[in-house]
């Protein structure tokens, strides 16, 4: 298995093969399981824990993570996704984009753990919409974050509690995530923008 | 008062020098001089000076549209030497104290010979004959009767003025529009109508009128004129009527020549105008039945609006587009550099033949010794783009707006006196 | 996939090419799926943006459908109407376009008597210009709520067979309909009297029939049209007994469509003479689901042309 490797801010290049992509999910996926059975609810609170992706990647993503824990524990886990695009603060410099799915499941969201799920953690402003959209979808117990890469320069007060990989940027970088489900095949790079 | 003309080419053809003296021409030869003024016309051509049978002139009663003064100046532009100044003014022109109120700011004007069109019926109502021979013998000296904006639909009253005017040497000039086919009509009607959602103005109302009114004035052995042909059904039409030895005569407007019902694409009301734009069939027999003298004349239809009037929904526009000052051009763009007419032509049916239709003495004479000196020069090589504010109207609606035209009126001279100098009115 | 319209207004179906309809529809099914079911039907996404409904013609479903649309996405809304004031003068509407541009409307959602009066108001403004109906010319965002109604009922519109009959002459429906569904791929026929048929309609992408009855059992869509009465009068057609007969939709013809097929109205509708009553409340009728779909349709439309204006 190839090391993963991180290359310094400036510098073009893989941090996360497709390997490694597989090993951070499930290592995510541990970390939800944990997390959930000693976070109030009933049982293993899985039964409790709904994984929302924030689209694109985030919705694939929060898929393979229910995946992984209905295989290791048995457990079907609810699972939607919140499409943030009209509740973003940035239409007017960025412009329109067309909408994807929100789907949530039959069960609700009222009273349940809401872990959303999105591939790149960077200002929080997705995060921020996508609680925005929560709010008018319903009244979770909590709410938590699980983030793929962590990239930094945040610019609102948020904070990930599930990390697959922290990783030092400049600000000017770019980071891009692929997933096999949207992009044809797993990696995680960083380029110079 | 004495002007020499050097190196001016009547009809386009060989340079001359001009001689022109107390009011006529004095003299035509090479090599000529004068002691008195000399203008140099080196290269432009010389063309009797241009009548209209069609011009709106809005006084009195919309002054702030145009004035006899304000429409005199864009008449001298265009190089006019007279034009005929419609009835429908507010009064109209149906009484002799009208048209010789008319007549009289066209004289003190003074720069073009304002010949006043009478109205056929009273208010232009359509029921009435006005006091024909009234206004044919007031001052105004009228001989063209015209309820233009509105058409005699009556047909027997159409007939009655038909057989009235005969004792005038008058002519009935018909504005060509069955009023129950085009109830709140505003383009012309086909594919473009249809996908536009405006209300149809159908070639069949123009052209059963031109049908019926040739076959009264053949029953009645009386002159018709018929303003504004706008399709290629009404020239057969007339072709047909001329054919059979009708006395009938007709006009096309510098508009119906040049644009299309495309024009109405984007509502730009400034394209609206009765009859409406046709299609480029129409245009293509309109220009072949000017051409042929199928068509004896081009008339300018040329009617000032108000910005407000035209800065609006369309079906709210009122109809009318300026032409008095690109007339000739448009003549020109359309029908000389096309090679459809020679400049002789261009004389005949802008000069010749509207001052026969409107028996004006005076005018559209031949370019020879002892003629009254009514005269154009025009540069047919220059070529400009139009800009209505620089225009010498009241109004801005022209239709040619940031359109480059060729041919440029340099000089103009009413009766030996240079109306128009470089291009620029002298009153 | 296309993410933004062509044109910074919809002024008419023809605006819209195949991309721009699928996003227009697209984004409706999205918004209407993200509101489903929950008690805050609002959005966060125009705050900030002021809609003005210029309505210059009376029309309160059409007014209220775009009110809820703008309002639903957070929009401050403006209700201007301007019948029956001063302005119902043709010389008012620059006027008033001058006014809404000093007052910074984002969007000016536009209804007017007269063909053609949006696309004079998008020359003086420098906001979205929406096109709520203009005279007999079109209106685009119902045609959208149609072709978005027969997606939803049939699943599809490429190869649809859409019937419109009714007053096509007038009707601004019929023209942004027989537009965008032929961008859309649906097949259109029209069918009225030759006198409620424009001149030209040869050169529409449709075929035209006088004979509802021949061509009800290929239809999966039956569009009425509005026919209103005082056409009668103008002699269009003879009496409203015999139009009803020839072109009205009653449950004889009903039961010559197939059994998938639709029937839709874009109201008010004449019942009795154009649509039998037990057709107008039958399961085949999308009338009512029309109504929500308008909503959805001119959120859609309004995201689309205001959501990116700098």
């Amino acid at each position: 298995m190839a090391q993963p490797s991180t290359p310094a801010p400036g510098t073009p290049g893989l941090l996360l093969t497709a390997d490694d992509v597989t090993r951070v999910v499930d290592r995510m996926a541990h970390q939800l399981i944990e997390r959930a059975a000693s976070s109030g609810g009933e049982g293993d609170g899985l039964a409790d824990l709904v994984l929302v992706g924030i689209p694109t990647r985030g919705a694939p993503l929060a898929r393979r993570l229910a995946a992984r824990i209905e295989a290791f524990t048995g457990t079907r886990v609810d699972v939607g996704t919140v499409d943030i695009t009209l509740y973003r603060d940035d239409l007017r410099t960025r412009g329109v984009r067309a909408l994807e799915d929100t789907r949530l499941p039959d069960a609700g969201i009222d009273g349940r753990l809401v872990v959303l799920v999105d591939d790149v953690l960077f200002s929080g402003r997705s995060v921020r919409a996508a609680l925005d959209g929560l709010r008018d979808v319903g009244r979770p117990r909590a709410v938590q974050l699980a983030v793929l890469v962590d990239r930094g320069h945040r610019e609102l007060p948020i904070k990930a509690d599930f990390v697959g990989k922290n990783v030092p940027t400049s600000r000017s970088q770019q980071v891009r995530v692929r997933l096999a489900e949207v992009d044809g095949e797993d990696g995680v790079g960083v380029t110079d923008a | 008062m004495t002007i020499l003309i050097k190196g001016a080419r009547p009809y386009g053809e060989d340079a001359v020098d001009v001689l022109v003296s107390d009011g006529v021409i004095a003299a035509i030869g090479e090599d000529l001089s004068t002691t008195a003024e000399t203008v140099d016309a080196g290269g432009l051509v010389l063309l009797p000076g241009l009548v209209d049978l069609h011009t709106h002139l809005r006084e009195p009663g919309r002054e702030d549209t145009e004035t006899v003064l304000t429409g005199s100046r864009a008449a001298a532009l265009g190089g006019y030497t007279a034009v005929h100044a419609m009835a429908n003014t507010d009064p109209v022109a149906d009484t002799a104290g009208v048209v010789e109120q008319v007549w009289r700011l066209g004289s003190d004007a003074g720069l073009v010979d304002v010949v006043p069109v009478g109205a056929v019926t009273v208010g232009l109502g359509g029921e009435r004959l006005a006091e024909l021979g009234a206004m044919a013998d007031s001052a105004a000296r009228v001989r063209v009767f015209s309820d233009d904006g509105k058409c005699v639909a009556d047909p027997a009253l159409m007939r009655r003025a038909l057989e009235y005017t005969k004792a005038l040497d008058g002519v009935v000039a018909q504005h060509a529009e069955e009023p129950r086919l085009t109830v709140g009509a505003q383009m012309h009607e086909g594919e473009r109508s249809a996908r536009l959602g405006l209300t149809g103005w159908p070639a069949v109302a123009e052209e059963a009128i031109i049908a019926r009114d040739v076959l009264l004035a053949e029953h009645v052995g009386a002159r018709l004129h018929v303003c504004h042909v706008s399709t290629a059904g009404s020239v057969e039409l007339i072709r047909w009527a001329k054919s059979r030895g009708v006395q009938v005569t007709a006009e096309v407007t510098p508009h119906h020549l040049l644009l299309t019902d495309a024009q109405a694409e984007g509502y730009d009301a400034t394209f609206k105008v009765n009859p409406p734009l046709r299609t480029a069939e129409d245009v293509a027999a309109l220009r072949g039945g000017l051409a042929d003298g199928t068509i004896d004349a081009v008339a300018t239809d040329h009617a000032p609006h108000a910005a407000e009037d035209k800065e609006c929904e369309w079906s709210a526009a009122r109809p009318g587009m300026l032409g008095l000052e690109q007339a000739l051009s448009v003549v020109v763009d359309t029908m000389v550099d096309t090679g459809l007419m020679t400049w002789r032509e261009v004389a005949d049916r802008m000069s010749v033949r509207p001052a026969a239709i409107g028996r004006l003495a005076g005018h559209g004479r031949p370019l020879e010794v002892g003629e009254p000196a009514n005269l154009v020069l025009v540069d047919p090589g220059a070529r400009a783009v139009v800009d209505p504010v620089a225009l010498a109207s009241k109004s801005r609606n022209s239709p040619y707006a940031g359109r480059e035209l060729p041919a440029r009126v340099v000089h103009v001279l009413l009766r030996g006196e240079l109306s128009v100098r470089d291009g620029k009115v002298q009153k | 996939m296309r993410e933004s319209l062509t044109h910074r207004h919809l002024l008419e179906a023809s605006d819209l090419d195949r991309d721009d309809a699928t996003l227009v529809l697209d984004t409706a099914a999205q918004i209407e799926s993200a509101l489903a079911g929950r008690e805050v039907k609002k959005l966060p996404t125009l705050r900030g943006r002021t809609v003005v409904n210029l309505f210059f013609e009376d029309s309160t479903r059409t007014r209220i459908s775009f009110e809820l649309a703008a309002k639903r996405l957070s929009a401050d809304v403006i209700n201007f109407s301007a019948k029956g004031s001063s302005v119902s003068k043709g010389e008012g509407l620059k006027d008033t376009a001058l006014t809404l541009e000093a007052m910074g409307a984002d969007g000016i959602v536009v209804r007017h008597s007269a063909s053609g009066a949006p696309h004079r108001l998008a020359t003086w403004v420098a906001g979205s210009v929406v096109n709520a109906g203009d005279g007999t010319h079109e209106h685009p965002t119902q045609a959208l709520l149609d072709a978005f109604t027969i997606r939803k009922r049939l699943g599809r519109l490429e190869g649809v067979r859409v019937v419109i009959t009714g007053d096509v002459l007038h009707s601004r429906v019929a023209r942004s309909n027989v537009r965008l569904l032929h961008t859309l791929g649906a097949e259109v026929t029209l069918v009225a009297p030759p006198t409620l048929l424009p001149v030209g309609v040869e050169s529409w992408p449709v075929t035209v029939s006088y004979d509802l009855d021949a061509v009800l059992p290929g239809a999966d869509v039956l569009m009425m049209l509005r026919v209103q009465a005082e056409r009668m009068n103008a002699s269009f057609f003879p009496s409203a007994r015999e139009y009803s007969r020839r072109y009205g939709l009653d449950a004889d013809r009903v039961a010559r469509l197939g059994d998938d097929a639709i029937v839709m109205h874009p109201g008010p509708m004449v019942r009795g003479m154009e649509i039998a009553a037990d057709v107008a409340d039958s399961p085949r009728s999308t009338i009512v689901e029309q109504v929500g779909n308008g909503v959805s349709v001119r959120m859609a439309v309004l995201y689309l042309l205001l959501g990116g204006n700098a």
